[in-house]
C-alpha cells in the first residue's frame, strides 16, 4: 500500500488514488490526419516498463486532481511526483 | 489417572486460579496463565493431533506461533468455533473446549493411520501422479481426497462476535517485545518519537524473560531479572503505546502494516459478549523496527516426529515460564550450546535429564562444563538414528557420526526416554522483513538468511538480524538506534554484559541413519508430512527451482508456512544439488504471518454495512407502497410495484399499459447529474459528445452520446443549456462517477486551456418523471401558472419555475416515447414533490412504475440502454445511430476510431429488432442467434440484448446485436434453445410510434 504525496493535499494512503496508466502520451491534436497505424499507436500501445516508469495518478477520493508520478515498477519506489503540465524530472 | 507435571510455581501462572477445560471431550485442569499446550503438557498429554498425509500421531512441538502439530479446533460445534488454531497460542479459560483435527474417529485411534503403513505408496507428488487419469474422474477423486483430508471445520452459523478496524499513525513501530524490542521502543519513545510496541504474546519479554543461564549477566543480573526491571520502567514512559496479544500479519510497502489485536479470545464466554473480539490495526509508521526474534530449528533425523519430541527451547519455556515438565526422562539432541541451557534449567528444577547427544566433537563453554559437573551424560559426535514409541516417544537409538557427517559408524546405543529436546540452531524470523520487499542475504558462517537491503525506513534488531548473543544484541542495537534516530547517546551505552562464549559449531541439514534414506522418515515439514526423502525424490525427478520443489513436495505449505523446516529443505536441496544456499534463494514469505480470521479482515463491514448503498429521497414512499427493489450501481431503485399479489410480469404489464394510456410516474433521481459551467462549456460538450452543441439555445435540451477514444459507446443522456455558460448533463445511473472522472481527466490533462468547471449534483436533486398522455394535465394542476402549451414548452425544452415556494427545474424530455416531464427539485423536497404528483394524478389513475417498466417502454421505442444493449464493443454506427454522429465537427472523443478499418467493417454486430414468429414467445436475454440450424458447429451471429412482452403492442419484442444485422431486415433467423428452436424475424428496432407522434399528442 503506497503512501502517495499528492502535490495538492500531501501524503495520503494509496486507497484514495486511482492509477491512470502511462504518462506523457499526448492526445494527437489532429487525429484525422493520422493513419490507422499512427492512431493505433496512440490508442493502444503502452510501454509497461519493468523499472522506472512515468505514470498518471488521480487523487480520486480526495481533491480529484491528476498528477504525474515516476515509479520504479520493480520495487514500487516512488521517485518523484509532479503536477500535470510540469516538466518531468530528468533521471 | 492423569499425572500432574507441575514442577514449581511460576510467576506467570496463577495457581490460585484453577481452570477446567475440555480437550477431546475429556476434562482437564490448568491455571490462569496457561496456554492450552502448557496445560495439556502439565497433564502429560503429548498426543494432540495426526499428521496430514500419513495420519501419524503428533505431539506439541513448540511453544509459539510456529507450532506445526498441535493444531486444534476450538469450541467445536458452537458458532464461535475456529479451526486450525495453534494450541500453543490459546490461553485457557473456564469452559474452553478444543479437539484434535485430521483424525477419525479419534486421535487415539485414527483409521487414516493406515496411510502411515502404506507410505511407500505415497511419494512426493502422489496425488498429481495418481489422480491424473482418467481426467474426467478428477471430480470424484477430489471429493474423497478433500473428505479424508480436512483441516478442521469452519463454523456453520453466523459469527456472534464484533470485529473492528483502527488506523494508527506512529513515528516508530516496534514489532516484538523481546529484549531488543523493549530497548528499542524505550529509546525511541525517550527521544520523543511517538512509538507503538506490539507483541503476539500476552506478556512482554520474549525468551529473555526466562533466560537465567548463570553465565550470562547484564549489569550483574541474570538477563531475566534485568529485563523485568526494564519492563517495569516502560510503564512510566510517555509517547509509548504497548499492545500485547497483537501479532503483525502483514508488512506492506511504505511501512504499512496490518496487525491483529486479540481482545477477548482469552476470556470466558460470558465475558466475550458485546465486546470487540479482534481489532485489525492498520498501521502506517514512519520507521519500523523489526525485533521479531528467531525460531529454533529442529534437527532432521529418522522418525523425528513422535509425540514427546520437542524443540529444546520449548521445553525450557514450559519449565521456566509455565512451570511444567514436558517429560520425566529427558534427553536433548543438539548442534549448539542452547540445549545445555535447557538441560540445566530442567536439572535445577529437579527434572531428570538422562543425556545430551551432541553432533559436535566438543564444546568448551561454561554451561557445558556445568552440565558435565551435574553428571549428565554427553555423547559427543553422536546422532540419533531412530526413535520408537507410537503415541509417545519411549526410546531413541544413537550412533557415532563419521568425521564428514554423512554416515554413522560403530554400535548402536539405545536410550530410553519420554521426551527429546532437539536444538538445531536458530533461524531469524525474517518473514515480515521480506514481506516488505526487502532482500535477504545468506550468511555462510551462521547458516542463516539475514536482512540485507531495506526498501523502506526500517531496521531489524536482535536475533532476527542474526545477533543471537546478548552482547552482540546490545552492541549492535545501540549502534542501529543511534544511526536511525540520529542521536549520540542511548541508555545502552553504560550497560555491562558478560556472556558465556560458544566456540564450537557444526551444522548437518540431514542427519545420517544406519538405514538407507528410502527406509527412513526424516520429516522436514511436519504438518504436511514432507520428508527429506520426498525432497530428494523431487530433485531426482528433475525439479531444481526451490519454488517448484516446495509445491511438488508441499514442503512449507501448511498453515505454519514452513516456519520450522524451510531452512532444512533449502539445506538439503543445496547439499543434494551441490549448490550454495545463497544461490538457491528462499521461497517467498507471504502474508499473513499467522492466519487471520475472516471477521477480522472485514471488520464492521458485515450485514447491511457489507456494501454501501444509496437510496433516493422518495425511498420511503416506495417502501410504503410495497415496491420491489433492484440494485443499480450502488442505488436501490424501485423495480416494480406489485398490487394484490401480482407477479412481476403482471405488475409490469399493468404499469406499462397505464403509462401509455393515461399517466405513469418514475423516480429518476438516480440519474447522474453533472453541473457544467464556464466560458468554454459549449466547446467542451462539442468535444465530449458525438453531436454538435454550439447551436443549442438556452432553455433547450439535447440527447448526447459519449464515446471512448476507441470509438465505443460509453454513456448517454440528455444535457440542458441553462444559461450562456451553464449546462446540466445527465448520465446513466451506473455511469455517473466514471463519466465525471473521465471528463475531469480530459479537462485537466488534455484541455487545461478550457475554462470549464464540473460539479457532481446527482445527490442534490430529486427527480420525478411524469409520463403519458395525461402528464400535461397533472403538471397543470401542480403548477397552474406555467404555460404548458407546445409552443411555450415544446418537447426537448426546459423551464425553471416554482411549485409554491419550491424552486424546480422541469425538462420536457422522454425516455418512453410518451409526452413526459422530468421535474427536479432540491433533494430534501423530493418526497413532497412525489406525493404532490401522485395526489394530482389520482383522477388520471397515475401509476407509479419502476425500472422494469421503464426498460420495457423504452424497448418498445428502440431506445438503447448503455450497458445492456451495448457492451463496450458497439460504435454508434453499430447501434444504427449514425444520425447522432456529427460529420461536420473536426474532432470529438472517439471520432478518429470510427474510421479505423475494424470499426468500418460491414459485418460487425449491429443492433436490430427481433420479432418472434409466435408473438407469445418471449426470448431470453442473452440467447444466441443463428441463421442455419444444420450447420455444425453452428455459427453464432449474435445475441438477444433486451426482450419483453409488450402489452401495448400485444406481442413479444426484442432488441439484439447481430453480425451484419443492418442488411438483414426481414430475414428469418433462429434462436436455438434447450428444447426448441425459436423462429424470429429481423425488424426495425423502433416497434412503437415510429413517427414520434405521441410526444406531442
Amino acid at each position: 500500500m503506497f503512501l502517495i504525496n499528492c502535490p495538492y493535499c500531501g501524503e495520503r494512503d494509496q486507497q484514495e488514488f486511482k492509477a491512470g496508466g502511462e504518462a506523457h502520451i499526448e492526445r494527437p491534436k489532429q487525429p484525422t490526419e493520422l493513419s490507422d497505424d499512427e492512431w493505433a499507436e496512440y490508442l493502444f500501445m503502452r510501454k509497461n516498463i519493468k523499472g522506472v516508469q512515468f505514470e498518471r495518478w488521480n487523487h480520486a477520493h480526495g481533491c480529484r486532481k491528476w498528477f504525474n508520478m515516476v515509479r520504479d515498477t520493480s520495487n514500487d519506489e516512488i521517485k518523484a511526483i509532479y503536477k500535470m503540465g510540469e516538466k518531468p524530472p530528468s533521471q | 489417572m492423569t499425572k500432574n507435571l507441575r514442577v514449581k510455581s511460576s510467576e506467570y501462572i496463577d495457581e490460585t486460579n484453577r481452570i477446567s477445560f475440555k480437550f477431546n471431550n475429556k476434562t482437564y485442569h490448568g491455571f490462569k496463565g496457561d496456554t492450552l499446550a502448557s496445560a495439556l503438557l502439565a497433564n502429560d498429554v503429548h498426543l494432540v493431533g495426526r499428521s496430514f498425509k500419513y495420519h501419524r500421531p503428533r505431539g506439541i512441538m513448540t511453544s509459539g506461533s510456529e507450532e506445526p502439530n498441535a493444531i486444534v479446533q476450538v469450541n467445536p460445534g458452537t458458532n464461535r468455533t475456529e479451526p486450525n488454531v495453534r494450541a500453543t497460542e490459546v490461553e485457557i479459560y473456564e469452559g474452553l473446549e478444543a479437539s484434535s483435527q485430521n483424525c477419525w474417529p479419534s486421535v487415539e485411534f485414527d483409521i487414516g493411520g493406515i496411510n502411515n503403513f502404506l507410505s511407500p505408496f505415497f511419494p512426493a507428488g502422489f496425488y498429481y501422479k495418481t489422480f491424473m487419469w482418467p481426467a474426467s474422474f478428477w471430480e470424484k477423486y477430489e471429493f474423497f481426497i478433500r473428505h479424508s483430508a480436512g483441516l478442521g471445520k469452519s463454523p456453520t452459523s453466523n459469527d456472534p462476535d464484533i470485529y473492528d478496524h483502527r488506523n494508527i499513525h506512529c513515528d516508530v513501530l516496534v514489532v516484538g517485545a523481546g529484549i531488543s524490542g523493549i530497548l528499542a521502543a524505550k529509546n525511541a519513545a525517550k527521544n520523543n518519537f511517538k512509538t507503538l510496541l506490539v507483541d503476539e504474546k500476552n506478556e512482554l519479554g520474549g525468551s529473555t524473560i526466562f533466560e537465567n543461564n548463570e553465565f550470562n549477566k547484564i549489569d550483574n543480573k541474570t538477563p531475566s531479572e534485568w529485563l523485568k526491571k526494564e519492563i517495569e520502567e516502560l510503564k512510566n514512559i510517555e509517547n509509548l503505546e504497548i499492545k500485547t496479544r497483537t501479532s503483525v500479519a502483514a508488512y506492506h510497502q511504505y511501512n504499512y502494516l496490518l496487525a491483529r489485536e486479540n481482545l477477548t479470545d482469552h476470556l470466558e464466554a460470558k465475558d466475550k459478549t458485546n465486546k470487540i473480539r479482534q481489532r485489525l490495526l492498520k498501521i502506517r509508521a514512519k520507521k519500523v523496527i523489526l525485533a521479531t526474534g528467531a525460531l529454533e530449528r529442529p534437527l532432521i533425523f529418522n522418525n523425528n516426529d513422535r509425540p514427546g519430541i520437542m524443540l529444546s527451547s520449548a521445553i525450557k519455556k514450559y519449565s521456566e515460564f509455565y512451570g511444567v515438565a514436558c517429560g520425566s526422562k529427558n534427553v536433548f539432541f543438539t548442534n549448539n550450546d542452547s540445549a545445555y541451557e535447557s538441560a540445566m534449567s530442567l536439572y535445577n528444577k529437579g527434572i531428570n535429564v538422562e543425556a545430551i547427544i551432541d553432533i559436535r566433537e566438543q564444546s568448551e563453554s561454561k554451561i557445558v562444563k556445568k552440565v558435565k559437573e551435574a553428571g549428565i551424560k554427553i555423547y559427543w559426535s553422536h546422532s540419533v538414528v531412530d526413535t520408537t514409541g507410537y503415541k509417545r516417544l519411549n526410546s531413541i537409538s544413537i550412533m557415532k557420526l563419521s568425521n564428514d557427517g554423512t554416515s554413522v559408524t560403530g554400535g548402536k546405543i539405545s536410550i530410553s526416554c519420554d521426551c527429546l529436546g532437539v536444538a538445531g540452531g536458530w533461524t531469524p524470523a525474517v518473514h515480515l522483513y521480506t514481506q516488505s520487499g526487502s532482500k535477504l542475504k545468506f550468511d555462510e558462517e551462521k547458516k542463516v538468511f539475514l536482512p540485507n537491503q531495506n526498501t523502506s525506513e526500517q531496521i531489524s534488531v536482535g536475533s532476527c538480524s542474526g545477533d543471537f548473543k546478548i552482547d552482540e544484541i546490545i552492541k549492535n542495537l545501540n549502534q542501529k538506534l543511534k544511526d536511525t534516530f540520529n542521536i549520540n547517546e542511548t541508555d545502552l551505552d553504560s550497560i555491562k554484559v558478560e556472556i558465556d562464549q560458544e566456540n564450537s559449531k557444526r551444522n548437518i541439514w540431514l542427519l545420517p541413519s544406519d538405514k538407507p534414506i528410502g527406509k527412513t522418515k526424516p520429516f522436514v515439514d511436519y504438518q504436511n508430512d514432507a520428508t527429506a526423502k520426498d525432497i530428494k525424490l523431487a530433485l531426482r525427478e528433475g525439479f531444481r527451482s526451490i519454488e517448484h520443489v516446495k509445491r511438488y513436495t508441499t514442503t512449507g505449505m501448511g498453515t505454519d508456512q514452513g516456519k520450522l523446516g524451510n531452512m532444512h529443505a533449502l539445506g538439503i536441496i543445496a547439499d543434494t544439488a551441490g549448490v550454495k544456499m545463497g544461490e538457491l534463494g528462499t521461497t517467498t514469505f507471504r502474508p499473513p504471518y499467522t492466519p487471520l480470521t475472516f471477521g477480522t479482515i472485514v471488520g464492521r463491514n458485515v450485514g447491511k454495512f457489507f456494501d454501501i448503498f444509496r437510496r433516493t429521497p422518495m425511498n420511503d414512499w416506495h417502501i410504503e407502497n410495497k415496491a420491489e427493489f433492484e440494485n443499480v450501481g450502488q442505488w436501490k431503485r424501485a423495480w416494480y410495484y406489485p398490487i394484490n399479489g401480482e407477479t412481476m410480469h403482471q405488475a409490469v404489464q399493468r404499469e406499462s399499459k397505464a403509462a401509455r394510456e393515461s399517466a405513469g410516474i418514475l423516480d429518476a433521481s438516480t440519474l447522474g447529474k453533472i453541473d457544467i459551467q464556464g466560458s468554454d462549456a459549449s466547446e467542451f460538450l462539442n468535444r465530449v459528445y458525438t453531436n454538435a452543441w454550439s447551436k443549442l439555445a438556452i432553455g433547450k435540451c439535447r440527447y448526447g452520446l459519449m464515446l471512448n477514444e476507441d470509438g465505443m459507446v460509453y454513456d448517454d443522456g440528455v444535457t440542458t443549456r441553462l444559461g450562456e455558460n451553464h449546462y446540466i448533463m445527465t448520465t446513466t445511473t451506473g455511469g455517473a462517477a466514471n463519466v465525471l472522472g473521465k471528463l475531469e481527466d480530459y479537462l485537466q490533462t488534455e484541455w487545461p486551456e478550457l475554462d470549464v468547471y464540473l460539479t457532481s449534483v446527482t445527490d442534490h436533486y430529486a427527480t420525478a418523471s411524469l409520463c403519458g398522455p395525461n402528464s400535461k394535465k397533472i403538471l397543470e394542476k401542480i403548477i397552474p401558472d406555467l404555460d404548458l402549451s407546445d409552443e411555450n414548452f415544446p418537447h426537448m425544452s426546459f423551464k425553471e419555475v416554482n411549485i409554491g415556494s419550491i424552486q424546480c427545474r422541469i425538462m420536457r424530455i422522454s425516455f418512453t416515447g410518451e409526452q413526459s416531464y422530468e421535474i427536479n427539485v432540491q433533494a430534501s423536497y423530493g418526497k413532497d414533490l412525489w406525493k404532490k404528483c401522485i395526489d394530482a394524478g389520482q383522477e388520471f389513475n397515475i401509476t407509479p412504475y419502476g425500472t422494469e417498466t421503464m426498460h420495457l417502454l423504452r424497448a418498445e421505442k428502440g431506445f438503447i440502454i448503455v450497458g445492456q444493449d451495448t457492451d463496450g464493443t458497439m460504435t454508434p454506427i453499430d447501434l444504427q445511430m449514425d444520425w447522432i454522429v456529427s460529420k461536420k465537427k473536426y474532432d470529438f472523443i472517439g471520432k478518429r476510431s470510427l474510421y479505423r478499418s475494424d470499426t468500418m467493417r460491414e459485418d460487425r454486430k449491429q443492433l436490430v429488432g427481433l420479432l418472434t414468429d409466435d408473438p407469445n414467445i418471449v426470448l431470453e436475454e442473452g440467447a444466441q442467434i443463428v441463421s442455419d440450424l444444420n450447420q455444425s458447429p453452428v455459427e453464432m451471429l449474435g445475441h438477444v440484448t433486451s426482450s419483453y412482452f409488450s402489452p401495448n403492442l400485444k406481442k413479444s419484442i426484442a432488441l439484439a446485436v447481430v453480425r451484419g444485422g443492418k442488411d438483414m431486415m426481414g430475414k428469418k433467423l433462429f434462436v436455438p434453445m434447450e428444447n426448441k428452436n425459436i423462429n424470429v424475424t429481423v425488424a426495425n428496432p423502433v416497434f412503437y410510434d415510429e413517427k414520434n407522434e405521441r410526444l406531442n399528442a
